[in-house]
C-alpha cells in the first residue's frame, strides 16, 4: 500500500484527526487518532515558584477546572515535605468532589446521553445539548443546570473563583471555611446527591431499559481490551483525592501498585512521530505497539478502569448502585467502553456523597488550615484520580521551591492508546467494501467519546462534541473521503 | 554588517544630564554620532513603555541619564526612578535583553567631559554586543 | 431590545474555560437563549460546520464571541472568518484579548519546548530519538500529517480587528452574563474598547487602606504566600506580597484577594494602558521602599505578563 499524492494539510489543527487507511477491497487496513497540538506548559512552569503552579496549571483545561490545580497543589506538598493539616485535606476533598459531580454532570448530560436519549444514529443536530434539553424539556433542562450550579458554586465558595481556583497552597489552603459556610455547603450537597440519584434514574430509563441501546453498549463493536489503572484505599474502594494507584491486566489479575514516583517504575511515555501526544504504556510488560488484547502493555483509566481496578465504592448510595451494576456486568474486568458512562453517572452520586459527609463534619472549619513550610526539599510528585483517570504532576525545584523541571501525564494521554484502538475497531467493523457515510462517523465517534477525551488536557475541547476529522484514504493512499462533525 | 551603526537613544533629564550634553558640546568633547538624544522633564518621568517602544522600534541601546541623588528636581523623581529601572532591567533580561543594553546613569549639568565618556563607552559596549535581537527578527 | 440576536461562537487555542463560564451561566443561560440565535458555536452546542459558517454572507451575524488565542493556521484562519462574519467581534477573556497563559510560551523557542516535551521529562520513551513531525510514514506505508507548531503565540487581535476586549481567565459567570446583556441592550462604548466597570482591582478589593481612609505604606519586605499567612483584612502588597491589583480590572470583585492570594492580572490592564507588564513594574516599584528589595521578586516575566506576554510591546523573549 502506498500514497501517491499528499494532500495538502487539511485545516483540522488542535483538534483530533482520525486517519484511516483502507485495503484494496476497501475495508479498513489501519487507522490513527491524532492529536494535533501542544502548549508547552512542562517547560514554561521553570523559573516559577512552586505555589504559583497550582493556579497557573489549572488553565491547562477549564473543563478539568479542579484536577491539575488539586494534583498540582499535591505535588507541592511533597516539594516541601509536608502533608497538609486535616482540615486542609478536608476542604480540598470536598473541593475535589464537587468538581466530580459538575464535570461528570456536564459530560453525561452534553456528551453521553444525547446518544442514547436522541438515538445513536440520530441526526447529529438533535444529539447536542440543545437537542437533549429539548427532547428531555426545558424543565428537566432547568432542574439539571440548576442542580449542577450547586457545584459550581462550591467550587467558588472554596477556591475563590468557579474556575481556575486560586485558594490551594502547598502544606494547606489560603482561607478557612465559615460555619455560615459550611451550613451553604451542606444545603447545596443536597442538591447535588439528588442530581446523582436523578442521573441514574435517567440512566436506567433510557439505557438500561432499553434492548438494543444495551445490545450496542454488550457488544463487540465498542470493545477495548487492556489493562486498567485506577486509585484505590486500603479496602480496594475507589478514591479520588488520595490512594495508592493500582493496576490489572485483561483478566483482572493485579500488576502492581504504585505512589508518588514509583509511577517511573510502571509507567513510560512513547513518543510517535505522527502525534504531537505521546503514548503511554506499561514499563514492566514493555512497548508492544498500538494494539489490544491479552499481551497489551496499554492501560486505560477513567470512571470504567476505576471500576475494574476497585472493588466498590466508599458511600451507601453508589456501593448499592455499584452492585447492581456487577449483577449485570458480572465480576470480570468489564472491556466494553459504553460502560464508562454507567460508571461515570455511579461516579456522580458517590462524589454528590461524599461532599454532603464532608460538610457535615463541622470540624471543617476549624482554622488549622496552613501546616508550617520548612526548605523545600526539592522533588515532588503529586497523583490524583481526575475525573477523566490518574493525573500525576512531578515537579523538581530548588531549595526556595523555584521550579526546575516538570513532568505532567494527563488523563487523556494515558487513555491514548486505547482510544486508538476503540477508533480502529469501530472503523473496522462499520466501513465495508469502501462503504462510507455520515452515519459512520457518528458511530466512530462514539468509539471515542466514552473516554471522555479531554484533548483540552492536551489540547482543548468543549462539554460537547469532540471536534474531530476523519480522512480516509483509499488502497493507493488517495484521500477518498473526509469526514468532519465540526 | 560592517557599515552598521549603532542606534542609541539617551533619555536625558533637561535638569541635569541633558545640561551636561549641552556643556560637552560647547566643550567640544566628542561623543558619537550614534547617540540620539531625548529631553525629558526627569529621569522618574520615563516610563517603562519609553524605553521598551524604543528597543522595539530599533533602538540597539537605550540610556536614562538622570541628576545624582538628592539632586533631582522634583526631589523623589530620581529615586523612583531607580527603583523602576531596576525592576524593569530584571525584567528586560528575563525577556532576552542583553543587559548592557540598557543603562542608568547620573550625570550632572557639569559633567560634561563624563557625559562624552559615557557615551564613548556605551557606543563601544554596543557594537560589541552587535544589533539588537529584536532588530535582528523582528517582533513576535 | 430587537427580536433576536445572531450569535457565533468560536473557541481558538484556549483551554475552554472560557466556554465552561458561558456554561456555567446556568438557569440564566435558558433565560438568555430565547433571545439568541445561535447561528455557529463550533463545535458544542449548535451542530454548525466550519464550511457553513464561511458559507454565511459576510456580516451576517450580529454578534461573534472569539475565546482563546492563536497558535495554530486554522485558528487564525476561522478567527479571520469570525470576523469577516460578524458585525462586532467580542475577545473573550485573557486568552483571546492579551494571550493568556498558555502566551507564556513565547518565553521559549519551539525547539525548546520540543526538547523538553520529547526528550527531558522523566517518564519520556524516546529510543530512537525522533520528535512529531508534520509528516511522517508509518509501517513504510501509512502517511501521516500534522499542523505546524508555529514558533509564539498571539492575541486574536494580532489578526484581526477587534471591537471589543474583556479580561478574566475566565471571566466571571455574572459578568459573562453582563457583557451578554450590554450587547443584548445595545448598551456599547465605542469599537475598540474593552467591557469593563473600568475600575481596577484595587477600587473594589476591601483589604484596600485607601478605601478606609488609610494612608498607604510603602512595601519594606517582599514574601511570597508560602512564607506567611497574610492578615484577613490587611492590603497583601502592603504586607510584601505582590499583588498586580493597582493596574488589573477588578471585574472579578477582587476574587483572589478575596481568599488571601494576591491578584496576577488575569482581568487585562487597567484603561489606557498599554503593555500590562510595564505598567505592573511601574506600579510595584512604586510602592517598594528602597531599589534593593526588587531583587527578591521571581521571575519577574513570568509574574508580570502571566496572562499578557503575546500583547506585550516585545511579545516575548527575544530570541
Ligand atoms: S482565558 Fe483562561 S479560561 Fe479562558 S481560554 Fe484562556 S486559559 Fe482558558
Ligand atoms: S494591592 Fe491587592 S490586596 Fe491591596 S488593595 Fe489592591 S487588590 Fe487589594
Ligand atoms: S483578583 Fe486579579 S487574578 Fe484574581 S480574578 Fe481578579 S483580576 Fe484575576
Ligand atoms: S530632575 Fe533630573 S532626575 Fe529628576
Amino acid at each position: 500500500m502506498k500514497r501517491i499524492e499528499i494532500n495538502p494539510m487539511t485545516r483540522l489543527e488542535g483538534h483530533g484527526k482520525i486517519s484511516i487507511f483502507l485495503d484494496d477491497t476497501g475495508n479498513v487496513e489501519n487507522a490513527f487518532f491524532q492529536t494535533v497540538e501542544l502548549r508547552g506548559y512542562e517547560r514554561f512552569l521553570r523559573g516559577m515558584p512552586i505555589e504559583e503552579v497550582p493556579r497557573t496549571v489549572s488553565t491547562i483545561c477549564g473543563v478539568c477546572r479542579g484536577v491539575h490545580y488539586t494534583a498540582s497543589v499535591k505535588a507541592a506538598d511533597s516539594v516541601y515535605n509536608v502533608e497538609p493539616t486535616p482540615t486542609a485535606r478536608k476542604i480540598r476533598e470536598l473541593f475535589l468532589n464537587a468538581h466530580y459531580v459538575e464535570d461528570h454532570c456536564a459530560i453525561l448530560y452534553a456528551l453521553g446521553f444525547p446518544d442514547f436519549v436522541a438515538g445513536p444514529t440520530a441526526s447529529p443536530a438533535v444529539r447536542n445539548l440543545i437537542g437533549l434539553i429539548e427532547i428531555v424539556g426545558v424543565e428537566t433542562g432547568r432542574i439539571v443546570l440548576k442542580k449542577r450550579r450547586s457545584a459550581v458554586r462550591i467550587l467558588e465558595m472554596l477556591g475563590g473563583r468557579p474556575i481556575h481556583p486560586v485558594a490551594a497552597l502547598p502544606g494547606g489552603w489560603s482561607k478557612r471555611v465559615t460555619e455560615e459556610e459550611r451550613q451553604e455547603i451542606l444545603a447545596l450537597s443536597q442538591d447535588l446527591v439528588e442530581l446523582g440519584q436523578m442521573t441514574l434514574q435517567v440512566f436506567d430509563d433510557v439505557v438500561l431499559k432499553n434492548k438494543g441501546y444495551m445490545e450496542l453498549v454488550l457488544g463487540d463493536i465498542y470493545k477495548v481490551v487492556c489493562n486498567y489503572a485506577g486509585t484505590v484505599d486500603d479496602q480496594n474502594r475507589v478514591q479520588y483525592y488520595d490512594g495508592t494507584q493500582r493496576i490489572i491486566n485483561s483478566k483482572g489479575e493485579e500488576i502492581g501498585r504504585f505512589q508518588g514516583k514509583g509511577y517511573l517504575d510502571f509507567i513510560a511515555e512513547r513518543v510517535l512521530p505522527w502525534s504531537y501526544l505521546k503514548m503511554p504504556y506499561l514499563k514492566k510488560i514493555g512497548w508492544q505497539g498500538v494494539e489490544d488484547g491479552e499481551a497489551s502493555s496499554l492501560y486505560c483509566v477513567g470512571p470504567l478502569a476505576r471500576f475494574n481496578v476497585g472493588s466498590g465504592y466508599d458511600t451507601p448510595l453508589a456501593q448499592e448502585a455499584y452492585l447492581k451494576m456487577r449483577e449485570a456486568l458480572g465480576k470480570d474486568p468489564v472491556h466494553n467502553i459504553l460502560v464508562y458512562h454507567w460508571a461515570r453517572a455511579v461516579e456522580l452520586l458517590n462524589a454528590a456523597e461524599k461532599v454532603r459527609q464532608l460538610a457535615g463534619d463541622e470540624s471543617i472549619t476549624s482554622d488549622d488550615i496552613r501546616a508550617p513550610l520548612g526548605e523545600a526539599v526539592g522533588e515532588g510528585v503529586g497523583i490524583i484520580e481526575a475525573v477523566r483517570g490518574i493525573l500525576i504532576h512531578h515537579y523538581k525545584t530548588d531549595k526556595r521551591g523555584i521550579v526546575e523541571e516538570a513532568n505532567l501525564i494527563v488523563a487523556t494521554t494515558h487513555n491514548k492508546g486505547p482510544i486508538n484502538v476503540a477508533v480502529r475497531r469501530a472503523a473496522q467493523s462499520l466501513i465495508k467494501d469502501g462503504k462510507v457515510d455520515e452515519g459512520i462517523l457518528n458511530m466512530v465517534e462514539m468509539a471515542y467519546r466514552p473516554y471522555d477525551i479531554c484533548l483540552a488536557c492536551a489540547t482543548h475541547t468543549l462539554p460537547g462534541r469532540q471536534p474531530v476529522q476523519i480522512d480516509i484514504y483509499d488502497s493507493q493512499g488517495r484521500n477518498y473521503q473526509t469526514l468532519k462533525n465540526f | 554588517m560592517s557599515d552598521w551603526k549603532p542606534n542609541i537613544i539617551v533619555f536625558a533629564c533637561n535638569w541635569c544630564t541633558y545640561q551636561g550634553a549641552d556643556l560637552a558640546g560647547s566643550l567640544r568633547y566628542k561623543y558619537p554620532s550614534s547617540i540620539n538624544i531625548v529631553r525629558v522633564p526627569c529621569s522618574g518621568s520615563i516610563e517603562a513603555e519609553y524605553i521598551v517602544e524604543a528597543l522595539h522600534k530599533g533602538a540597539d541601546g537605550v540610556l536614562v541619564g538622570g541628576c545624582h541623588p538628592g539632586d533631582c528636581h522634583y526631589k523623589e523623581g530620581n529615586h523612583k526612578a531607580l527603583r523602576r529601572f531596576n525592576l524593569l532591567h530584571r525584567l528586560l533580561v528575563d525577556m532576552g535583553v542583553e543587559p548592557e543594553r540598557v543603562r542608568l546613569e547620573w550625570i550632572s549639568g557639569s559633567e560634561g567631559k563624563r557625559f562624552a565618556q559615557v557615551m564613548n563607552e556605551f557606543d563601544a559596549t554596543i557594537r560589541k554586543l552587535g544589533p539588537s535581537p529584536n532588530g535582528r527578527n523582528g517582533n513576535a | 431590545m430587537p427580536e433576536k440576536i445572531k450569535l457565533a461562537y468560536l473557541l481558538a487555542g484556549g483551554c475552554a474555560g472560557c466556554d465552561m463560564a458561558v456554561v456555567d451561566l446556568s438557569e440564566t443561560l435558558l433565560d438568555v437563549l430565547p433571545h439568541l440565535d445561535i447561528v455557529f458555536w463550533a463545535p458544542t452546542v449548535a451542530d454548525v460546520k466550519y464550511k457553513d459558517l464561511e458559507a454565511m454572507p459576510d456580516k451576517s451575524i450580529d454578534l461573534g464571541l472569539v475565546s482563546g488565542m492563536i497558535r495554530l493556521a486554522e485558528q487564525e484562519h476561522m478567527t479571520r472568518v469570525m470576523r469577516r462574519k460578524c458585525k462586532a467581534l467580542v475577545a473573550l477573556g485573557a486568552c483571546a484579548s492579551l494571550g493568556g497563559i498558555p502566551g507564556m510560551a513565547n518565553m521559549h523557542t519551539k525547539k525548546d519546548i520540543f526538547d523538553t516535551a520529547y526528550f527531558d521529562t522523566y517518564s519520556t520513551d524516546n529510543p530512537e530519538g525522533i520528535t512529531p513531525q508534520t509528516k511522517c510514514l508509518v509501517d513504510g506505508k501509512y502517511e501521516l500529517t500534522l499542523p505546524e507548531f508555529y514558533e509564539n503565540v498571539r492575541p486574536i487581535s494580532a489578526v484581526v480587528e477587534v471591537d471589543y476586549f474583556t479580561g478574566g481567565c475566565p471571566p466571571h459567570h455574572s459578568f459573562v452574563g453582563a457583557a451578554l446583556m450590554a450587547v443584548l441592550e445595545g448598551k456599547l462604548p465605542p469599537p475598540g474598547s474593552w467591557l469593563t466597570s473600568g475600575k481596577a482591582v484595587c477600587d473594589v478589593c476591601s483589604r484596600n487602606p485607601g478605601l478606609k481612609g488609610q494612608e498607604r505604606e510603602l512595601i519594606k519586605e517582599v514574601r511570597r504566600v508560602v512564607d506567611g499567612q497574610p492578615d484577613q483584612e490587611k492590603c497583601l502588597l502592603q504586607e510584601g506580597y505582590i499583588c498586580l491589583g493597582a493596574v488589573t480590572q477588578g471585574d472579578c470583585n477582587a476574587q483572589c484577594p478575596g481568599v488571601n492570594i494576591p491578584c496576577r492580572g488575569c482581568g487585562g490592564p487597567i484603561p489606557g494602558v498599554k503593555d500590562f507588564g510595564l505598567r505592573a513594574v511601574s506600579a510595584i516599584a512604586a510602592s517598594m521602599a528602597d531599589e534593593k528589595l526588587v531583587d527578591q521578586i521571581d521571575c519577574p516575566a513570568k509574574l508580570f505578563y502571566r496572562y499578557s506576554l503575546p500583547s506585550s510591546i516585545l511579545g516575548g523573549k527575544l530570541k
